[in-house]
């Protein structure tokens, strides 16, 4: 059997299918409770409808925060593997931006790490989205309160 | 020499994508570069840069605002992250 190499951040333009991930993550590290979260772009936001978005980022940062990210999720739920797959680039509609997964001995553990890893990675992670409306109009998406509280709860 | 970095809205309003910033005695840390950059380049990049929730980063890591910085540092100024 051919070893697999999985990576734990991935961070890429090209569309990836969350089904071929988990089947990549589970051939290399099956496992007893896996919990994965998939991210995929609404057509709508409050001030209208999103035809596509943009996600831009800080090349290197972003790697490095979310590999810390991961380090600490899997130290903090005893992981057995975890990982992460996120775009930046021009999304359509109905397309994926984030994939991550968990794998530990437990569910419970493995609720709460794929938890704190969202709630993390979206107010750490240099990356920052803008809304192309469907009108023609463009807008950033403003940081919100409730992520900054969600991402309190993990505050040791 | 630093390069000096900005991201999103930030780059946006500014026009600037990245600089190259000579290091001095009253540029010296990242508060002193922003309040250099803030006061030498008029109304935008005042309130730009003074915006209460800039977000700063130091070699592509967050630091507090007195950080030192020294020659080959990359700074970058953005707003609140946004991901997922």
């Amino acid at each position: 059997m051919s070893h697999i190499v999985v990576q734990n951040v991935v961070v890429q333009k090209d569309v990836f299918n969350a089904a071929e991930q988990y089947d990549l993550l589970m051939r290399e590290c099956p496992g007893a409770a896996i919990v994965t979260f998939t991210g995929y772009v609404r057509d709508h936001c409050d001030s209208g409808c999103v035809g596509q978005l943009e996600l831009e980022h800080y090349p290197g940062m972003t790697e490095s925060v979310l590999g810390e990210l991961g380090q600490q999720a899997s130290k903090r739920f005893n992981l057995k593997a975890w990982r992460i797959v996120h775009r930046y680039g021009v999304l359509d509609v109905n397309e994926p931006i984030v994939w991550v997964a968990v794998i530990a001995d437990h569910r419970s553990a493995a609720f709460d790490a794929c938890q704190f890893l969202m709630d993390t990675l979206k107010t750490d992670a240099p990356f920052w989205k803008r809304e192309h409306m469907t009108d023609g109009s463009a807008n950033w998406v403003a940081a919100k309160s409730s992520d900054s509280e969600r991402r309190k709860r993990w505050r040791e | 020499m630093i390069t000096v970095r900005f991201f999103s809205m930030v780059r946006e309003a500014l026009g600037v994508e990245e600089l190259s910033v000579e290091l001095s005695d009253s540029i010296n840390s990242v508060a002193s570069l922003k309040r250099a950059l803030a006061d030498q380049n008029g109304a935008i990049w005042d309130e730009t840069l003074h915006q209460p929730n800039l977000v700063h980063a130091l070699n592509q890591r967050l630091v507090r605002i007195e950080a030192a910085v020294v020659d080959g540092d990359e700074v970058a100024f953005f707003p609140p992250m946004t991901g997922g």
